[in-house]
């Protein structure tokens, strides 16, 4: 039988879910506190029971990253793997591997000192979108509406003590509706589709920002996009994130690989961790 | 039925859920304070103080 090991930092609803939902399928399954794990250059495989595949889903981004270099290193099937979580865990991979593989993205500016950065910005013209390379829950993203709260801004990250903020990425804001969509990606195939809608007072959409989701169809267009999308930064259970631009379609702004889906397991029928249970036994299999 | 567990912080009792499970947060209803629970069998919960949301949390 097929032994399933959910890794976490922090019992969330997902984790939960996921391990009910093997149980439920009769998989084996065990839930892992990354934080206790301690693994060395002779560490061997047979060392730790984590069965057959692992399911990465830590909260923190560079926990989950590098536990799952050293699970890689030691002869663990790991969904996702290290290199998907690297290049969606940076926003700036993240663009470069979607403009690599033609997949319709945000134009994206990228300058490395706020001198540089600045005259992108004011040449550019607002309104105009400032992200930070690494981060989440939309937590330092600024639409910069005039050259005045660009310079304050930049300056801002100039003062920050992490040198990954001066690492400038400029995005066109685009003009969309008022919300974005998630799509949830398992493998080949998009389990979920939601709508998620700015909170009041808020320009970002995140559910963690107080976000509303809604059930979004799955068109034939949105399931080529997420698919292409996915397939761009290396595939597994991903949360695909796209805008609605009036006159371009779609267009896909973020790729995340440990994938949050309380919000869109709310408003959809779909057996969202069911799918992910499924995926891992299959992976397992190849 | 839910586990009554004292707060270290402030005194105040936190319920633990019946279902909840080993790593999760729960919270202190009258300080705020956020505790993971390090720990649970019948009625004994174990709790420990959760870790401080981190820049890179989240997705």
């Amino acid at each position: 039988m097929t032994q399933v090991c959910i890794i976490y930092d922090k019992v969330r609803f997902e984790e939960k879910a996921l391990y009910e939902k093997a149980q439920k399928k009769g998989v084996k399954a065990q839930i892992v506190d990354g934080k206790t794990l301690t693994i060395t250059t002779d560490s061997k495989k047979k060392d730790f029971a984590l069965g057959d595949v692992v399911l990465q889903r830590s909260v923190s981004h560079y926990r989950g990253l590098y536990l799952t270099a050293c699970l890689e290193f030691l002869g663990f099937k790991v969904i996702n793997k290290f290199q998907v979580g690297e290049t969606c865990g940076n926003k700036l991979i993240t663009s470069l591997a979607l403009a690599k593989n033609k997949v319709p993205t945000p134009k994206t500016q990228f300058a490395f000192a706020a001198e540089s950065a600045l005259e992108t910005i004011n040449k550019t013209g607002f309104p105009i979108v400032l992200k930070p390379i690494v981060g989440s829950w939309g937590r330092g993203v600024f639409p910069l509406r005039d050259s005045e709260v660009a310079s304050m801004i930049v300056e801002m990250r100039e003062e920050d003590d992490s040198p990954l903020s001066r690492i400038y990425y400029v995005q066109e804001m685009i003009n969309r509706p008022p919300r974005d969509i998630r799509c949830i990606v398992v493998g080949d195939q998009v389990v979920t589709a939601i709508y998620r809608y700015s909170a009041e007072n808020e320009w970002r959409t995140n559910v963690a920002r107080g976000g509303k989701a809604e059930l979004a169809p799955i068109t034939k267009e949105l399931e080529d996009l997420a698919l292409k999308a996915a397939k761009a930064v290396g595939g597994g259970i991903l949360g695909v994130d796209m805008m609605e631009d009036k006159e371009r379609g779609l267009i896909v702004h973020e790729v995340n690989n440990t994938v949050e889906f309380h919000g869109a397991s709310s408003v959809s029928k779909n057996d969202i961790p069911g799918a992910m249970i499924d995926y891992a036994v299959k992976v397992v299999k190849k | 039925m839910k586990t009554k567990v004292e707060c270290q912080e402030c005194g105040a009792d936190i319920s633990v859920p019946e279902d909840a499970v080993t790593g999760e947060i729960v919270t202190c209803p009258d300080c705020g304070g956020d505790y993971e629970i390090a720990s649970k069998a019948a009625d004994k919960v174990e709790l420990k103080p959760a870790e401080t949301v981190g820049e890179d949390w989240g997705q």
